[in-house]
C-alpha cells in the first residue's frame, strides 16, 4: 500500500455536496411533511424524521468505510456480491415478512432491510465487470442476451416478490448498455415499444390496429415499392400487431386489479377521484396549491394533514412542491439533473472501463427513481411505489443509494492510479 | 473500441435534460397557471364552523325573565368515520330505534360521505352529559352545540310565539338563513325576529383528511365572532297574565287588557292557552301536531283572531255618536215596552221611561234603537248610504273594522262592512236604519276581536283618542323604532261627549239597577259594560268592557267567553277580579273569584 493517504483524497466534491444537499433537503421534508405540534422538534427520533437523522448518520459512516475499502475491491468481488445479491432476493421469497403485499422484507427486530434496494448497486457491479471482459460485443446476440440475464435475474425475483415498482428500475439499464454499444435502434425500439403499449390501452386493440394497417398501406403509397421495403412494411406491421395483441393481453391478465387501475388512471381513462384515482389527484392538489413560492415551510396542510398518502416515502416531493412551490420544486430537480449530469461527466472521465460503466448504471438508477417519482407525483408516470432517491424516508433506500454511489465515488478518486 | 460510442454521452445527458425540462414545465403548469389546486387544497383543509349567537332574551315589563335559551346539542356524523360501534349501545344512549338509526345514517350518506351531517336534533343536557362520556367510543359522531328556548313561566305562549327551523320559503326570502337555522315562528319571536337572531359567527378551521380539527385558519385572521341577539322587554304584567291565564281555565275565550295611556298591553290570554315549553325540542313535532288537531284549538291566538259581535258593548259607541251628532242629548229619554218593544225588544227589566245615564246603566235595547234610528234618520240626508256613511266613519274612527299595524302578528280585522254590503243585499233602496237595526245593539254584522274591545274600551277611558296597541315595552338603551306607538290617534268624537257615557258605565257597577252591580270592589271605581253577543251556531258569548280607576284609567280590559251566555255572568266578574287583581296587586276575598277560577264552561258544551 502506497501510504495510507487521506480517504477523501481526490473525492468528487461536487458531487458530495450534491449529495448531501438533497440528503439533508429529504431530511427537512420528511419533517415538514408529518410534522405535528406535539413532536416539534426534528430530532424526536419517535418520529420518522428523527429516525431519519440516525439513517443519514448511518449512511454518512456507510459512506466512509467504502471510501476507506480498496477501490479493487469492488471490481474484484463484482460476481460475489452479485451472488450474494441474488441469493438474498430469493431469501426474501421464501423467508421475508410481507409488507403492504410485498414480501421483500427481512424483518431483523425493529427495523427492515430490502434486499431489493440492495441487488441494484450488486447488479451495476456485475453488469460492469461483465461488460468489460475481452472482446465484449453488445452488437452480438448472445453478449446482448448475456446482459439481459444479468440485469433480468434479479428484476424477475423482485417482480416475484410482487414489488412491480423494483422490478421496472432494472430496465434502466437499457441507458448503461446503449452508452456500451447496444445498437441505437434498440433503443429506439424501447421507445417505439412504450408508444405502443400506451397507444394500445389508450385507443383500444381493435382502432390501434387499424390505425397501424391504415399507415401500413399509406406507405405503400411514399416509398419505393421493391421487395425489401415491402417486407419490412409487412412485417414490422405483423410485429406491431402481435405487440398490440399481447400487451392487450397482459394488461389484461397479467397485471393485478390496482395496476391496471393506476395505468388506466394516468391514461386518462377512468376518473376515480376516490378511489385508485385518490392518490394521484390530492398529489396534484397538494403541489398545485404551492403556486409559485409555496405555503412556506411547514404550513403546507395538504401533506401534513395526511390528505397526500405516503407522503414521508413515495410521495415526498409532494411536501416540496407545496411548501416550497414552484421555486423549490424547480431546485430540486435541478440538483438531481446536476448530480446525474455530473455523474455521466466523471463516468465519461474514468480511465477503466469497469467504472465508466458502473458509473453509468448508478447514474441510470437514479434517472429511473427520479422519473418516475416526481412524474407520479405530477401525474406525468404511473403511481408506481419507488422511492425519489436520497429523499424518501426509509433506511434500505438511503442506504442502498448511498452504496450505489460513493462505491462509484471510489472507483472515481481512484481513476488517477488505474493504468 | 468503445471510443466509438463516447459521443453517445450527449444523448444520454439530453435525456436527463429534456426530462428535466418536462417535469419543470410540468410544474409550471400545475404550480403557477392553474389555479383549481388550490381552491381544492382549501376546500380539503378548511372546515367552516358556523358560530351560532344566543338569541335574545325576553323579560316582561317589570324586568321578570320569560324567555331564555338551554344548550342543546346535536349529534353530527362523518359516515366515513365510523368503524366498529356497537349501535344497540348507541341507539339506546340516544334513545332512538334501530330503524331509526339506521334511516338517519342512510340520509346522512346521502349528503355526504366525508363531511359532518346532522344525526339527530337537539339532544337535552340531561342526554348529552351521558352521551358525551361515551362518545369516544363512537367514532364518526360528535357534537356541536345549539341553544333551544326555554320558558321558566309556562305562559303567554300567544303572545311570545315560538322558534322553528327554517323552512324552505324561509331560505328563500332571506340569504341569511342556512339549512337548519332556527327563525321566529310565531308570535313576538317571528315579529322581533331581526332583533334577537344577534349575528351568525363563522369559525373558519383546519382539518385533516380524517376530519380533525388542526387549528384555526390563519390564527382565525378570516373568523367572525357570532353577536347575541338583543334582548327585549314586552309590556306584559306577568302576574296579571299568570291570573288571567289561571281565571281562563276550562273556558274558550280571551281577555286583553291595555294600559290606556301607552297602547301597551298588559296582558292577552287566550284560552285554552299551552304550556310553550312544549314546541321547544325533539317534543316539538310530536305536540304541535297534538296541539293543531285539538278541537278546542290552544294554538289559536282568540285574542287576536277570533271575531265576535260586541253585543251591549257596542252601545257605548252608537251613544257618543248620537251626542257628537247632536240628535242624543243626556236628558233624552225614550220609553221601554219590555220584552214586546218593537222593533227591538229589551231584555232587561226595567222603570220607563229612561234618560241616557240610566239606559247605559241597564243597557235598554229600544233605547239604543232610537238613538240609532235618530243617527240615520236626520233632515240633512237624501239616502240610506249616506246615512250610513256618516255612521260608518264614527263607528271607524274607534278603530274598527281595521288590523292594527303592530307587532301583534296573526290578527283579524273585525268587521264593519262598506254600504255595498247592504246595497248588494237588499237592493241600493231597498234598506233603512230599521233593516240594519240590529248594530244598534251590536249585534248582525259587526265584529271585533277581543283586542279591539279592548282598546275600544281604552278610547272611553282616554276620552276619544288611543295609541295603538303593542306588546313591546320600551326600555332605556334599547331603541326599537317605537314612534309608531307614540301617536295620540284621535276618534271623531269630541272629548266633553265621554263625561256622560262614563257615568254611565260607573253607574253599571254603582247603580242600584247596573248590570254588575253584585261584583262592585270597595274603594275601586271601575267603569263597565256587559254583552252578549248573538252566536248563530250556539250559546251566547258573554262580552264585558271595563276600565279602571274611573277619573284616572290604568287598565282597561275586554273579556269574552264564548257560549257561557250573559255578560254579566262570566265575562264581567272576570274582567273585574283583573281589574282588582292589577290596580291592587292582589285580589281580597270575595264571593265570586273562587267561583270563577273553578268554573269549568267547556265540558258542559
Amino acid at each position: 500500500m502506497r501510504g495510507q493517504k487521506n480517504i477523501f483524497h481526490n473525492i468528487d466534491w461536487i458531487t458530495v455536496f450534491l449529495y448531501l444537499t438533497l440528503v439533508f433537503l429529504g431530511w427537512i421534508s420528511i419533517y415538514a411533511a408529518i410534522y405535528d405540534e406535539s413532536h416539534k422538534s426534528i430530532f424526536d427520533i419517535s418520529q420518522r424524521y428523527g429516525k431519519q437523522l440516525i439513517w443519514i448518520a448511518a449512511a454518512i459512516i456507510i459512506a466512509i468505510i467504502i471510501l476507506i475499502i480498496d477501490a479493487k475491491f469492488f471490481s474484484t468481488f463484482a460476481y460475489p456480491i452479485y451472488t450474494i445479491s441474488i441469493i438474498s432476493l430469493l431469501a426474501v421469497l421464501l423467508l421475508g415478512t410481507r409488507i403492504a403485499g410485498s414480501k421483500s422484507w427481512f424483518q431483523i427486530g425493529g427495523f427492515g432491510i430490502q434486499p431489493a434496494e440492495f441487488a441494484k448497486f450488486a447488479t451495476s457491479l456485475a453488469i460492469a465487470k461483465y461488460l468489460t471482459t475481452l472482446n465484449i460485443n453488445l452488437k452480438k446476440i448472445k453478449t446482448i442476451i448475456k446482459s439481459l440475464l444479468i440485469v433480468g435475474i434479479p428484476a424477475i425475483l423482485i417482480l416475484l416478490q410482487h414489488d412491480m415498482g423494483s422490478a421496472l428500475v432494472y430496465s434502466s439499464f437499457i441507458l448503461v448498455l446503449y452508452r456500451e454499444g447496444l445498437a441505437g435502434s434498440i433503443l429506439i425500439l424501447g421507445l417505439m415499444i412504450i408508444v405502443l403499449f400506451i397507444l394500445t390501452l389508450v385507443l383500444g386493440k381493435f382502432i390501434f390496429i387499424g390505425v397501424l394497417a391504415g399507415i401500413a398501406f399509406l406507405m405503400f403509397f411514399f416509398i419505393k415499392r421493391n421487395r425489401k421495403n415491402i417486407y419490412s412494411i409487412i412485417g414490422i406491421l405483423i410485429l406491431s400487431i402481435a405487440f398490440v395483441f399481447s400487451v392487450d393481453y397482459g394488461f389484461e391478465n397479467v397485471l393485478q386489479a390496482h395496476q391496471k387501475k393506476r395505468i388506466e388512471i394516468l391514461l386518462g381513462k377512468k376518473v376515480d377521484l376516490k378511489g385508485a384515482g385518490y392518490n394521484i389527484n390530492q398529489s396534484k392538489i397538494a403541489i398545485g396549491s404551492g403556486g409559485f413560492s409555496g405555503k412556506g415551510f411547514l404550513k403546507g396542510t395538504q401533506t401534513k394533514y395526511n390528505f397526500v398518502p405516503e407522503q414521508s416515502t413515495d410521495f415526498i416531493f409532494c411536501t416540496v412542491g407545496e411548501e416550497w412551490g414552484f421555486v423549490g420544486s424547480f431546485v430540486v430537480i435541478f440538483l438531481f439533473i446536476a448530480i446525474l449530469i455530473r455523474l455521466i461527466k466523471l463516468a465519461e472521465r474514468q480511465r477503466s472501463v469497469f467504472s465508466r460503466i458502473y458509473g453509468y448504471g448508478v447514474a441510470s438508477i437514479l434517472f429511473f427513481h427520479v422519473v418516475v417519482n416526481i412524474g407520479m407525483t405530477i401525474g406525468l408516470t404511473p403511481v408506481i411505489g419507488i422511492p425519489l432517491p436520497f429523499f424518501s424516508y426509509g433506511g434500505s433506500s438511503l442506504w442502498a443509494f448511498t452504496i450505489l454511489l460513493f462505491i462509484f465515488l471510489k472507483q472515481d478518486a481512484n481513476r488517477l492510479e488505474v493504468l | 473500441m468503445n471510443k466509438s460510442y463516447s459521443n453517445r454521452k450527449y444523448i444520454i445527458i439530453s435525456i436527463f435534460i429534456i426530462v428535466g425540462v418536462i417535469f419543470i414545465v410540468r410544474l409550471f403548469l400545475l404550480q403557477v397557471l392553474d389555479n383549481e389546486y388550490k381552491l381544492s387544497a382549501q376546500n380539503n383543509v378548511l372546515r367552516y364552523v358556523t358560530q351560532y349567537p344566543a338569541r335574545g332574551l325576553i323579560y316582561d315589563r317589570n324586568g321578570e325573565l320569560l324567555v331564555y335559551n338551554e344548550a342543546a346539542y346535536d349529534l353530527l356524523v362523518i359516515p366515513k368515520q365510523i368503524k366498529n360501534i356497537d349501535t344497540i349501545e348507541l341507539c339506546k344512549l340516544l334513545k332512538i330505534n334501530k330503524d331509526g338509526f339506521i334511516t338517519s345514517l342512510e340520509k346522512a350518506r346521502k349528503h355526504s360521505y366525508y363531511k359532518p351531517s346532522v344525526f339527530l336534533k337537539q339532544i337535552s343536557r340531561e342526554d348529552y352529559g351521558y352521551l358525551q362520556e361515551k362518545l369516544y367510543k363512537y367514532p364518526g359522531f360528535y357534537v356541536q352545540a345549539r341553544t333551544l328556548r326555554k320558558y321558566p313561566i309556562p305562559v303567554a305562549a300567544h303572545i311570545l310565539g315560538y322558534v322553528g327551523e327554517v323552512n324552505k320559503k324561509d331560505l328563500e326570502n332571506e340569504k341569511y338563513y342556512r339549512q337548519g337555522d332556527y327563525i321566529g315562528k310565531s308570535g313576538i319571536e317571528k315579529y322581533y325576529e331581526n332583533k334577537l337572531r344577534g349575528k351568525k359567527g363563522l369559525k373558519i378551521k383546519i382539518v385533516d383528511v380524517f376530519n380533525r380539527e388542526r387549528g384555526s385558519f390563519k390564527n382565525g385572521k378570516y373568523d367572525t365572532i357570532a353577536i347575541a341577539g338583543d334582548d327585549i322587554y314586552i309590556s306584559i304584567n306577568t302576574e296579571l297574565q299568570i291570573y288571567g291565564e289561571k281565571l281562563m281555565q276550562n273556558k274558550k275565550g280571551s281577555i286583553v287588557a291595555i294600559e290606556p295611556s301607552s297602547g301597551e298591553i298588559l296582558a292577552l290570554v287566550s284560552s285554552p292557552a299551552y304550556d310553550p315549553n312544549l314546541l321547544i325540542g325533539r317534543v316539538r313535532t310530536e305536540n304541535f301536531k297534538k296541539l293543531s288537531s285539538d278541537t278546542l284549538e290552544p294554538l289559536f291566538n282568540r285574542a287576536t283572531m277570533a271575531q265576535y259581535p260586541p253585543g251591549s258593548t257596542f252601545k257605548i259607541v252608537n251613544a257618543l255618536i248620537g251626542l257628537q251628532e247632536e240628535v242624543l242629548f243626556p236628558y233624552t229619554k225614550y220609553g221601554c215596552q219590555g220584552v214586546v218593544s218593537y222593533p227591538i225588544v229589551c231584555s232587561h227589566d226595567h222603570y220607563s221611561p229612561l234618560d241616557l245615564l240610566h239606559a247605559i246603566e241597564q243597557s235598554c235595547n229600544p233605547y239604543f234603537w232610537k238613538v240609532f234610528k235618530s243617527i240615520f234618520e236626520q233632515p240633512k240626508f237624501s239616502t240610506i248610504q249616506e246615512e250610513y256613511n256618516n255612521w260608518r266613519k264614527y263607528v271607524s274612527s274607534f278603530g274598527t273594522g281595521k288590523k292594527f299595524d303592530n307587532d301583534l302578528i296573526n290578527q283579524r280585522p273585525g268587521n264593519l262592512p262598506p254600504d255595498s254590503y247592504f246595497n248588494k243585499y237588499y237592493g241600493k233602496k231597498g234598506w233603512k236604519a230599521i233593516t240594519i237595526r240590529s248594530l244598534s245593539i251590536g249585534q248582525g254584522e259587526i265584529e271585533y276581536t277581543p283586542l279591539q274591545l279592548a282598546n275600544l274600551t281604552a278610547i272611553i277611558a282616554n276620552k276619544g283618542y288611543y295609541f295603538t296597541p303593542h306588546v313591546i315595552k320600551e326600555k332605556k338603551n334599547i331603541n326599537y323604532d317605537n314612534k309608531k306607538y307614540k301617536e295620540k290617534i284621535f276618534t271623531d268624537i269630541d272629548p266633553k261627549y265621554f263625561d256622560v257615557v262614563i257615568e254611565g258605565m260607573y253607574q253599571v257597577y254603582e247603580g242600584e239597577h247596573g248590570t254588575t252591580r253584585w261584583y262592585k270592589i270597595k274603594d275601586l271605581q271601575i267603569c263597565g259594560k256587559t254583552g252578549t253577543a248573538e252566536n248563530p251556531h250556539g250559546d251566547n258569548h258573554s262580552v264585558f268592557i271595563a276600565f279602571a280607576p274611573k277619573d284616572d284609567p290604568k287598565i282597561a280590559v275586554a273579556v269574552v267567553i264564548e257560549n257561557s251566555g250573559f255578560g254579566s255572568t262570566w265575562a264581567a266578574p272576570i274582567a273585574t277580579l283583573m281589574i282588582e287583581k292589577y290596580l291592587n296587586g292582589s285580589v281580597k276575598p270575595n264571593w265570586f273569584e273562587e267561583k270563577m277560577l273553578n268554573a269549568n264552561l267547556i265540558s258542559k258544551n
